[in-house]
């Protein structure tokens, strides 16, 4: 019955306390088809599929396979049905090897050992390896791998692309592509419009939890999905201002760090950071963006080398007299609450974890934090019921409006930004673009980690790049374009180089 | 020399029998942690278990039963720990700690009732049930110089540790039930991704570790003691078990070589002469409490990872967490 | 075709009102006192009689009360100690050593020093019995801070050692040479607890002061200083406190050194108080009941003041039981069980929302 789509979904909606996830969801996928689920961050495609695949259970709705009404009970029925998710962030058990961990389980549940899937899908990763040991990309594999093994003819992949290199990238969609050819219905969900433009035939956007439309893919573009996205015409670029070029700020010479195992995280770093300059860091997760950021504001130690700022060496110092000296740092880490703000205190306590030593005496006044916290609230328009409110209550906007507004109270003469729009919606990106810029012109020296590409040339006036911990280049944006900064990341040379530099 | 070699027989077969209910209070504190939880109650499981034998063997003079209660008192007392962290999701620390106050409650208040009610002399282990409990004769391997009288003269009850012992290590590493519990101790959600189901594999194993915990003190009460009823009779070793478990790296095979040693430690002082070393007794008993200490010190210096505590141990798994 | 309705489920909660909450812990422990009353039952007493008796124990008269008032004292101070470490997720669950290194130090004023006048002696007591406890739990900390040793199993270990060390001391260097089984000596007048009286009831020795100055105090230090501030970043992210620039290291172990301390100086004021001896039994099971009175309290001082006369008045309540009928005071920690199990377990249904789904359409 070839009109029979491989998945269906009814009237689906879920919801978490009061907050509708998803709102009476109709979608359908066939068999043979990529189907993008494209939508913003909290659109609500990860507990779409996350109701498919048995995490959460529906509120109400049906879910049909091959035109069967079924109920999805837990991640067992769903691999029985034939489901299988590869999930953003990996579920792997890190101390077990691959084999094991694609071994996990019911044994009646796996129908192809692990190294006929290796062969006949053409995916290489080392069986015995340990999780622990492995990149990124090869854990990637491992998750395909486990749900081929049980025999999956419907898969769904969240987000497989944010942590690979573009050439990664190609590789899984030639993947994508062979399991499209064999039959299975495949979901991908994105907010990447490249790549929905690239790999699939028809694409569902979704908008704060309610399905705007399917269209197929080979009769719209990048605008118009925008529009459905976000419901209005928005003007994709970024601005980059140009300013003339200040003085050096922060200079950082032949930096390295090592971990406890003597693994090199970054290794002779180099480069300066001049005032008015919005300095871009890519690089593929894991290249030692963190460690740069954490040498530099001496949170870890470097092993070798030294960072300036304004002339006066500021290597070796502690967190807090490089935080005097005018360095500051907004980091958003995967769980944004990791770094820089406590979840479970409000507004202005979080305001006070960097100045509250300031203080003098024995005792703590909050009455200073309360004013900012209300001032900030207001200015950046923070959407919270109060600035008592506890931080970890605010949704993801919100709070890293909160952490990148509490740096810039403190008028930095350097602001380290890493990952400021994670997660978040275009508007609220705009806004923190918006505050980026506005520091710029102050004549701030911004350095900005990010994964997003076309942010980064945007925004930024030169990129660096990471490359397993060493720098591999730094060129100007206006020069650059995604390709080069693809082939930087992963290492490799053009025969263009030198028109880069 | 003979009569060195005879004290040195004496501490060691000493040291086995010490190292006994240690080793059921490890092995089932083990089986607990592989599965993600961190169950502090061992002491008041082993209380329960104790005090179950000891009255079933009082009340029905049967070994089976006498057993079988001492298991089913320590794993109802887990069942409890389970059916708050586990389902209820309640703190593990304090939920321990409470089954431990509990417990050894529930023992000191039966065994108190029991000594009461009953009339002067009266003896609350039979001398069958004591035979049977008693060391095995094994025919010529008991009658074997030095090692017949060091290896094969043991209660069932201390055969029965080892082999569970050796059982368990199968079990874990050889087996895909065992693979499956190390992955739900490990990544609960990983697991649950592939199907396992998470909460059964932690009930049956806290189960399982309260029961073999419960057994540990019915070798306490009616094989060190003799079925003769003390309060606080079990005197912290469930504690040292909790810290041996640290000591075997969460692995059983070690778990017997560790227990003889904290064994050895523990009985030291009734064989090292004074003349040798004259330390008082009191000083002696701290022994096993500081090897515990410096143990704890290394093992958190040296970072291996598959020694290391399984990584999902004190957080409770919520399937929907946000 | 599912049939029905699917399995109910579970779903986390939002903010819950303070007032839902007190509502169903006092449901839960009356839950658990009802549950205790079955079980007195089931050994044939009549739950109401035990009960009333329990009562009549703790709160019957002055002199009852001021039985109660003298065992609220010890366990409130050594549970403010806890709360101090707790605050900041350092699992304290050595008090008990920590206890009775206190006694220790004040004991050896006590013994050896006792020819000084009674306020310098007592006041040397109390110091010296703050700086043992706080070294005690200062161990701990260190190997934490530099090591990452687990401190839940290391500080029980110390516990263990260091009640060794008081039978050593008992039974050798500090034994009293009149007594008959091996002991320490009476405390000299000059080492005793004054007294001062407390509304209603009487003379109490002035450990109730003490009490009522360090829940204050720790209120204040929490909420109003700086230090107070790093304890509460620490406890809930280290990660962040490292990145604000908070010493944490040296907060750990100034925090652990003061909570330990206190619970130091809960051991100074029992032995002069009450024991007026360095017994085995200084501690008495304090250290571990203040970890449950902590975390029924909620870290919250005033609320430690609150269930420390709760289980006070429990303890009293089966030691009267224990007198007129007979039942072991091990009823105490019976009860303290169900009670513990009992709000536990409640907490769940202020955590999470049990959900049905709805009836599935054709």
């Amino acid at each position: 019955m070839p009109d029979t789509p491989a998945i269906e979904l009814v009237r689906l909606t879920k919801c978490f306390d009061s907050v509708t996830a998803c709102d009476c969801i109709d979608l359908d996928v066939r068999r043979g088809e990529i189907l993008a689920l494209l939508g913003e961050n909290g659109s609500g495609k990860t507990t779409l599929t996350n109701m498919l695949s048995g995490i959460y259970q529906p509120d109400s709705g049906r879910i049909l396979l091959d035109g069967k009404p079924v109920s999805i009970r837990s991640p067992r029925d769903a691999i029985r049905l034939g489901i299988g998710m590869i999930h953003q962030h990996f579920k792997l058990v890190e101390v077990l090897t691959a084999r094991e961990n694609i071994l996990l389980g019911q044994s009646g549940l796996v129908s192809m050992k692990p190294e006929d899937a290796v062969r006949a899908f053409q995916i290489s990763v080392d069986l015995d390896k340990k999780i622990y040991d492995m990149s990124v990309s090869e854990k990637q594999a491992v998750e395909i791998l486990k749900v081929l093994c049980r025999g999956a003819d419907k898969l769904i992949l969240d987000e497989p692309t944010a942590v690979l290199t573009p050439q990664e990238i190609q590789a899984l969609f030639d993947t994508l592509r062979q399991m499209r050819r064999e039959g299975k219905a495949i979901i991908i969900i994105t907010h990447k419009l490249e790549e929905v433009m690239e790999v699939s035939d028809r694409v569902t956007v979704l908008r704060k939890g309610v399905n705007v439309g399917t269209v197929n893919t080979s009769e719209t573009n990048r605008f118009s999905l925008t529009e459905r996205m976000v419901g209005k015409q928005i003007d994709l670029d970024v601005k980059r201002e140009t300013l003339p070029p200040g003085q050096t700020l922060l200079k950082v010479q032949g930096l390295s760090a090592h971990d406890e195992s003597g693994r090199a995280l970054i290794e002779d770093i180099n480069f300066d950071l001049k005032a008015g300059e919005i300095l871009g860091v890519a690089g593929v997760a894991g290249s030692g963006q963190k460690a740069l950021c954490e040498t530099i504001t001496g949170l870890e130690k470097p092993t070798s080398g030294k960072v300036f700022m304004q002339g006066r060496q500021i290597s070796g110092l502690s967190p807090r007299e490089i935080i005097r000296a005018g360095v500051s740092m907004a980091f958003i880490p995967e769980d944004r609450l990791g770094m820089g703000l406590v979840g479970g205190m409000d507004i202005p306590d979080n305001l006070l974890l960097k100045t509250y030593r300031d203080q003098k005496g024995f005792f703590l006044s909050r009455k200073q934090a309360r004013a900012e916290a209300e001032g900030m609230v207001r200015r950046l328009r923070i959407v919270t019921p109060g600035i008592h409110a506890k931080i970890r209550k605010l949704s993801g906007g919100n709070v890293q409006k909160v952490l990148l507004g509490r740096e810039i109270n403190l008028n930095p003469k350097v602001l380290i930004t890493a990952y400021p729009v994670r997660g978040l919606d275009i508007g609220a990106s705009m806004t923190i673009y918006d505050m980026l810029n506005e520091q710029k012109r102050n004549g701030v020296g911004i350095l900005f980690v990010g994964e997003d590409l076309d942010v980064l040339l945007g925004l930024c006036d030169r990129i660096l790049v990471l490359c397993a911990g060493r720098v591999s280049a730094i060129v100007e944006s206006q020069f650059a374009t995604k390709a080069l900064l693809g082939m930087k990341m992963t290492g490799l040379t053009t025969d263009k180089e030198d028109d880069y530099a | 020399m003979n009569g060195f070699l005879d004290q040195l027989s004496a501490f060691l077969y000493a040291a086995i029998l010490a190292s006994v209910p240690l080793l059921y209070g490890t092995l089932g504190e083990i089986l607990t942690q592989k599965a993600g939880n961190i169950n502090l109650g061992v002491e008041g499981m082993m209380y329960l278990g104790a005090i179950a034998g000891f009255l079933a063997g009082f009340h029905t003079d049967s070994l089976t039963l006498t057993l079988l209660s001492g298991m089913l008192a320590g794993a109802l007392g887990a069942a409890v720990y389970a059916l708050l962290t586990v389902t209820l999701k309640a703190n593990q620390n304090v939920t321990g700690l409470t089954l431990t106050i509990f417990g050894t409650g529930i023992a000191n208040f039966l065994g108190e009732q029991a000594k009461l009610g009953a009339p002067v002399g009266t003896v609350f282990m039979s001398a069958r049930l004591k035979a049977l409990l008693s060391p095995l004769q094994l025919g010529a391997l008991s009658e074997l110089p030095f090692i017949g009288r060091l290896l094969f003269n043991h209660s069932v009850l201390t055969y029965l540790a080892i082999l569970l012992g050796i059982l368990m290590s199968l079990y874990l590493n050889r087996s895909r039930l065992g693979l499956n519990l190390r992955a739900v101790g490990e990544n609960p959600a990983a697991a649950d991704a592939m199907g396992v189901r998470v909460n059964l594999y932690k009930y049956a194993h806290i189960l399982a570790g309260g029961a073999l915990s419960g057994l540990g003190g019915v070798y306490i009460s009616m094989v060190t003691a003799l079925g003769n009823w003390q309060p606080n009779i079990i005197s912290g070793q469930g504690w040292i078990a909790i810290a041996l478990v640290i000591f075997a790296s969460w692995k059983p095979l070690r778990a017997i070589t560790g227990s003889l040693v904290f064994g050895a430690l523990s009985v030291l002082r009734l064989y090292v002469p004074r003349e040798v070393v004259d330390i008082p007794p009191a000083l002696f008993s701290m022994l096993p409490f500081v090897v515990t200490c410096l143990v704890l010190v290394i093992t958190s210096i040296r970072m291996k990872k598959e020694n290391q505590q399984p990584a999902s141990c004190g957080v409770n798994y919520f399937r929907e967490e946000r | 075709m599912p049939k029905g309705w699917a399995l109910p489920h579970i779903v986390q909660r939002g903010e819950v009102k303070p007032a839902l909450i007190w509502a169903y812990r006092a449901l839960a422990v009356a839950f658990a006192l009802a549950m205790g009353g079955v079980f007195l039952a089931f050994l044939g007493y009549s739950p109401f009689n035990v009960y009333g008796t329990m009562l009549r124990g703790a709160l019957g008269s002055a002199g009852m009360q001021k039985e109660t008032l003298k065992l609220t004292i010890p366990l409130a101070l050594t549970a403010l100690g806890v709360l101090l470490a707790f605050k900041m997720r350092f699992w304290n669950i050595g008090a008990e050593g920590q206890i009775a290194a206190g006694a220790i130090a004040a004991s050896y004023f006590a013994y050896f020093q006792s020819h000084l006048p009674s306020g310098l002696l007592l006041s040397l007591m109390a110091v010296s019995g703050f700086v043992a406890g706080g070294l005690w739990g200062l161990v701990p900390a260190w190997f934490k801070t530099r090591f990452g040793t687990n401190e839940t199993l290391f500080t029980l270990m110390l516990n263990y050692i260091i009640f060794h060390f008081i039978t050593y001391l008992r039974e050798g260097p500090w034994r009293d040479p009149g007594g008959g089984f091996a002991a320490t000596p009476r405390f000299p007048k000059q080492a005793r607890l004054p007294e001062l009286p407390f509304p209603f009831v009487g003379n109490l020795h002035i450990g109730w002061i003490v009490v009522l100055v360090m829940v204050i105090g720790i209120f204040i230090y929490l909420r109003y200083t700086k230090q107070g501030y790093e304890i509460t970043v620490v406890g809930e992210n280290e990660r962040t406190a490292r990145y604000a620039g908070m010493p944490v290291k040296r907060v750990i172990l100034r925090t652990m050194f003061l909570s330990a301390g206190i619970c130091g100086l809960a051991g100074m004021l029992q032995v002069a108080g009450p024991d007026r001896q360095l017994t085995d039994a200084v501690a008495g099971g304090r250290g571990f009941t203040a970890v449950s009175v902590v975390w029924l309290a909620r870290l919250s001082p005033a609320g430690v003041l609150a269930v420390s006369f709760l289980f006070a008045a429990l303890q009293k309540g089966c030691s009267m039981m224990q007198t007129e009928y007979r039942i072991p005071a091990s009823m105490s920690d019976i009860l303290q069980g169900i009670i513990l199990f009992c709000v536990l377990g409640a907490e769940f249904f202020l955590q999470y929302r049990v959900m049905f789904r709805k009836k599935v359409a054709a």
